[in-house]
């Protein structure tokens, strides 16, 4: 087990690499002079020259490489130019706010898809199961940013009854961040469910035609043990990889949720900063993002190990 | 009396061609301790036959056309499913071909051995525990005790067909249905998992119905024997009546191509010909394209199963009464 | 084995075309196509949209950037059947020219990953020694989140409708290579494919006649799929103000500047929102359509 945990780990390893490696090249791509796009139009060429003494751009290629590695092993992922504030300490101040959010979206996402999913699977053909794969297909292609505006004009504007925008964290009032954060989470979960709900019910189904879950009902145990305990054990496997890609969607979706209902989260951040060409906060929001991404990933491959006994003990 | 009555049972599919038969007035009985065996090429309706007895088509697709099962003074095909799962297991049990596959490969041999135990009876975590490793014993698991708590990938086919057995017994049935229980097992351990079936015929008093193609199989294990062509019983007769007077021409032939047990997996093929396709079968006899004794009247009419002698049946005209 | 069996085995007969022989197959699967009910509706949605942004000119005379100012906020009505926006901009032409532009920027995107990701694909698949490279690339672009690496691209690129089809398309490519390596490596081990490399066929020819024909249907189930999310991703990115900058109508920036009108004009955000559901909506029943009939053993990506 303690093996299995840590060659996940070391897998992880290169791909990290490679990720700060695509980072560090990316922002070298720029067109032109990055210092001058970000000093302006109306900008001397002293102040240019301070700008890429700053970022350290008037250094060779291979010294700013090992600057780049030599702050990441450090946590020192340079200054916004925007906030003034470390690039680190802005992206995990924020944080918490998206994390939050996610959560709550990946709640909505699993009751919804996992339960219209199993539903379907079980009534296969039936209306029941048609209205569900309906309303997925529907899920699957409302953009959630629309659906977010339509939610705001219908709650907010006229029916009063949430607010429009804005953000009050757990820690503060509960019930303000469900106020804050219901309209925004639910536009986040549609599409995520309806994804979910289409891949549990062809999984489900699947599962329903193995022969294990004929020697179950043959055992003549009660329905709702070869249902929930035979079947779902077995589905929820393949499921848990799709959780992995979920939380990575609903962390990219955030972007536009979180600037559309002005939630001062990771999503925010990125989109203000990509706005304002703040280099060194679009660089080292999108690295800490997707190795954060990358770790979630990592904990849903170990989970997927612990549940599946094959990998558990083929890989001890 | 007869433990298990069959009589004109008929199980229709619904398909997009239409619905189909699957089997048709298909009648025996199966005495208490008997072994009945039942052979026929893939797709003969013997699987079905056992699967209808059992109450395990998804109903749609499949359905009771006509025709009921009696097992132990109550009408199966009558029963609500809930009173049905209160049979499978522990009035009749079912061993399956795929030992492979039949076991769930996320929980333990013992989980799935207890759970059936928990579904028929009222014991301690304890009792449950001794009756498994009682039973993983008598099935030929060594050191049972501490094989409960592996799963099935941990273990070889033969040992995964004696749990199936090992689960199909917990609860003492007095019907096990074996559907091709050693195919896709090894020749030496084929022959040890029938020896181990007959014994425990023997010792918990229970009747078998095993279905095979195998008519090596069959001669090691059946007291009686039906055969199945095309979803309906072609011949009936004991054992010795079917090697030494095979009466209907499928059943010659079954037995010119007779593999022997060491000859693992030797199709029925030496037949010339194949299954008519279930949708479009002929009028009359549904060997006669097959048939060298064909003769104009076998297109007509599906013959009747008649007697021939004691016992013995066949549904051919052109069978001679001894 | 039930007859249920039979026939589903006979369905998988089917699937399974011997390579070749491609000229009947593909009457016969236009053929199941056409039966298909949700591909049907898929390609009556998709093409509507397709439609309108072909004839644009045609139905829908009206400059979208001509200002009108005394005709602020019209509600929808017969003279203007979208309404009108702050500026008196017909909001009829302006959804119309929206779609033009969403059709050729997802057609884009979707040519971009058939070409490079098909190529990418195929030669990690192929030359066992490019594989491990390539994919140590190509994965790691994938552990970007597919919109973050695409906001990314275009904050180096800077906002403009060229720079955000080659954001998506990168940021698609690494998926579509994926999908492009898993066949080729499966048709790779083939015997018919070994056999024309034991007669000493040269690798171009290999890739080209024997296994890049029959990689496709995976392919284009995949570009299906890939052609809706770059719609979406579009609005999505043009929306943030990160695509087509206005006065060039798209969806995505019609809708954020009807933001801050929607209590007096709500139309101006609810229209585009539905031609792009509209649009998204076809495209995904076309790809289910198309993954049904191509490729059943293909389950639902995301």
């Amino acid at each position: 087990m303690t093996r299995l945990v840590l060659r996940r780990f070391a897998s992880a390893l290169p791909i990290l690499l490679m990720v700060s490696l695509i980072t560090f090249a990316l922002m070298r791509l720029v067109p032109g002079d990055p210092s001058a796009v970000i000093a302006g139009l109306s900008a001397t060429p002293e102040q240019i020259a301070a700008i890429r003494a700053d970022l350290g751009l008037d250094q060779p290629w291979p010294v700013q490489l090992w600057r780049w590695y030599a702050g990441l092993l450090h946590g020192d992922l340079g200054r916004s130019l925007l906030l003034g504030q470390p690039v680190v300490e802005a992206t995990f101040l924020r944080l918490p706010v998206t994390l939050a959010l996610s959560a709550y979206a990946l709640v909505i996402t699993l009751l919804f898809g996992l339960i219209a999913g199993i539903i379907a699977a079980l009534r296969q053909n039936s209306w029941v199961d048609q209205a569900a794969m309906l309303a997925a297909m529907l899920g699957i292609s409302v953009p959630s940013f629309w659906l977010g505006l339509l939610m705001i004009l219908l709650f907010a504007v006229n029916l009063h009854w949430l607010p429009t925008g804005g953000y009050i964290a757990f820690t503060d009032d509960p019930l303000g961040w469900l106020r804050t954060s219901t309209m925004p989470a639910i536009s986040l979960a549609l599409l995520q469910a309806g994804l979910l709900a289409r891949i549990t019910r062809s999984t489900m189904l699947e599962v329903l035609r193995q022969d294990y879950i004929r020697t179950a009902r043959a055992k003549g145990l009660p329905r709702h043990l070869v249902i929930f305990k035979h079947a779902l054990t077995n589905a929820l496997i393949p499921i848990t990889t799709v959780i992995g890609i979920t939380v990575s969607l609903l962390i990219s979706a955030s972007v536009v949720t979180e600037t559309l209902f002005s939630i001062p989260g990771i999503g925010q951040l990125l989109t203000q900063a990509v706005l304002n060409r703040d280099y060194p906060m679009v660089q080292g929001g999108l690295l800490i993002v997707t190795a954060l991404l990358v770790l979630v990933n990592l904990i849903v491959d170990i989970g997927y190990a612990l549940l599946d006994p094959r990998v558990r003990y083929d890989t001890a | 009396m007869s433990l298990l009555k069959v009589e004109g049972l008929t199980t229709a599919f619904k398909t997009s061609r239409g619905e189909i038969t699957a089997i048709e007035d298909v009648s025996f009985t199966l005495g208490e301790r008997e072994i009945l065996g039942i052979v026929g090429e893939s797709g003969s309706g013997k699987s079905v036959t056992a699967l209808t007895i059992m109450g395990l088509l998804p109903n749609p697709p499949a359905r009771v056309a006509s025709g009921e099962v009696r097992f132990d003074g109550k009408v199966l095909t009558r029963l609500s499913d809930t009173r049905m799962q209160k049979v499978r297991g522990s009035g009749i049990a079912m061993v399956f071909q795929e030992p492979m596959t039949s076991l769930n490969p996320v929980f333990t041999i013992g989980e799935q051995l207890m759970e059936t135990l928990r579904a028929h009876e009222r014991l301690s975590p304890r009792a449950q525990r001794e009756r498994a490793v009682e039973i993983l014993t008598r099935v030929g698991i060594p050191s049972a005790a501490q094989r409960l708590g592996d799963y099935p990938h941990q273990l070889s086919g033969g040992q995964r067909q004696r749990v199936m057995i090992a689960i199909a017994l917990s609860c003492r049935p007095r019907l096990l249905i074996a559907d091709e229980p050693t195919t896709a097992l090894d020749v030496t351990i084929q022959a040890q998992i029938l020896d181990l079936l007959m014994d425990l015929r023997d010792e918990f008093g229970m009747a078998i119905m095993i279905i095979t193609h195998n008519m090596g199989v069959i001669a090691q294990t059946a007291d009686r024997v039906l055969v199945m062509y095309a979803g309906r019983i072609v011949e009936e007769a004991p054992i010795e009546a079917l090697f030494e007077r095979p009466t209907h021409p499928y059943t010659r032939g079954l037995l010119e191509c007779v593999p022997s047990l060491d000859q693992d997996r030797a199709r029925l093929a030496a037949i010339p010909g194949t299954l008519p396709d279930p949708a479009r079968r002929p009028r009359g006899c549904r060997y006669a394209p097959r048939c060298a004794l064909r003769i104009e009247a076998c297109t007509t009419a599906i013959p009747p199963l008649l007697g021939i002698e004691a016992e013995h049946a066949a549904a051919c005209i052109r069978a001679i009464p001894a | 084995m039930t007859p249920l069996e039979v026939g589903a085995q006979a369905q998988g007969e089917a699937s399974a075309e011997a390579p070749g022989s491609r000229r009947r197959p593909f009457v016969a699967t236009l053929g199941r196509l056409l039966r298909h009910r949700l591909f049907l509706t898929g390609l009556c949605l998709f093409g509507i949209i397709v439609l309108a942004a072909a004839f644009a000119p045609i139905i829908a005379p009206e400059d979208p950037n001509r200002l009108a100012m005394r005709f602020k906020f019209l509600p929808p009505g017969a003279e203007y059947p979208f309404g009108t926006d702050n500026f008196g901009r017909s909001q009829w032409s302006r959804v119309i020219y929206g779609a033009q532009l969403s059709i050729a920027m997802g057609l884009a995107v979707v040519a971009l990953n058939a070409v490079f990701g098909t190529l990418i694909g195929a030669l990690a698949g192929y030359f066992r020694r490019l594989d491990d490279p390539i994919m140590r690339v190509n994965d790691a672009l994938m552990a970007f989140p597919a919109i973050l690496l695409a906001i990314g691209i275009t904050a180096v690129l800077g906002p403009s409708t060229i720079d955000a089809v080659i954001a998506l398309a990168i940021a698609y490519i690494p998926r579509t290579a994926r999908i492009v390596r898993a066949s080729v490596i499966v048709l790779r081990e083939m015997e018919y494919v070994q056999a024309a490399i034991a007669a000493g066929a040269g690798h171009w020819r290999i890739l080209r006649h024997h296994i890049l024909p029959n990689a496709m249907a995976p392919l284009i189930v995949q570009l299906s799929f890939l052609f809706a999310y770059a719609v979406l991703s579009e609005a999505t990115l043009s929306f943030l103000g990160l695509g087509a900058v206005p006065p060039t109508p798209t969806w995505g920036n019609i809708m954020a500047q009807g933001r801050q009108y929607m209590t007096e004009a709500p139309w101006i955000i609810t229209i585009p929102g539905v031609a792009l559901m509209i649009t998204v909506l076809g495209l995904n029943l076309l790809g289910d359509g198309l993954r049904d009939v191509l490729d059943p053993r293909l389950r639902v990506q995301p």
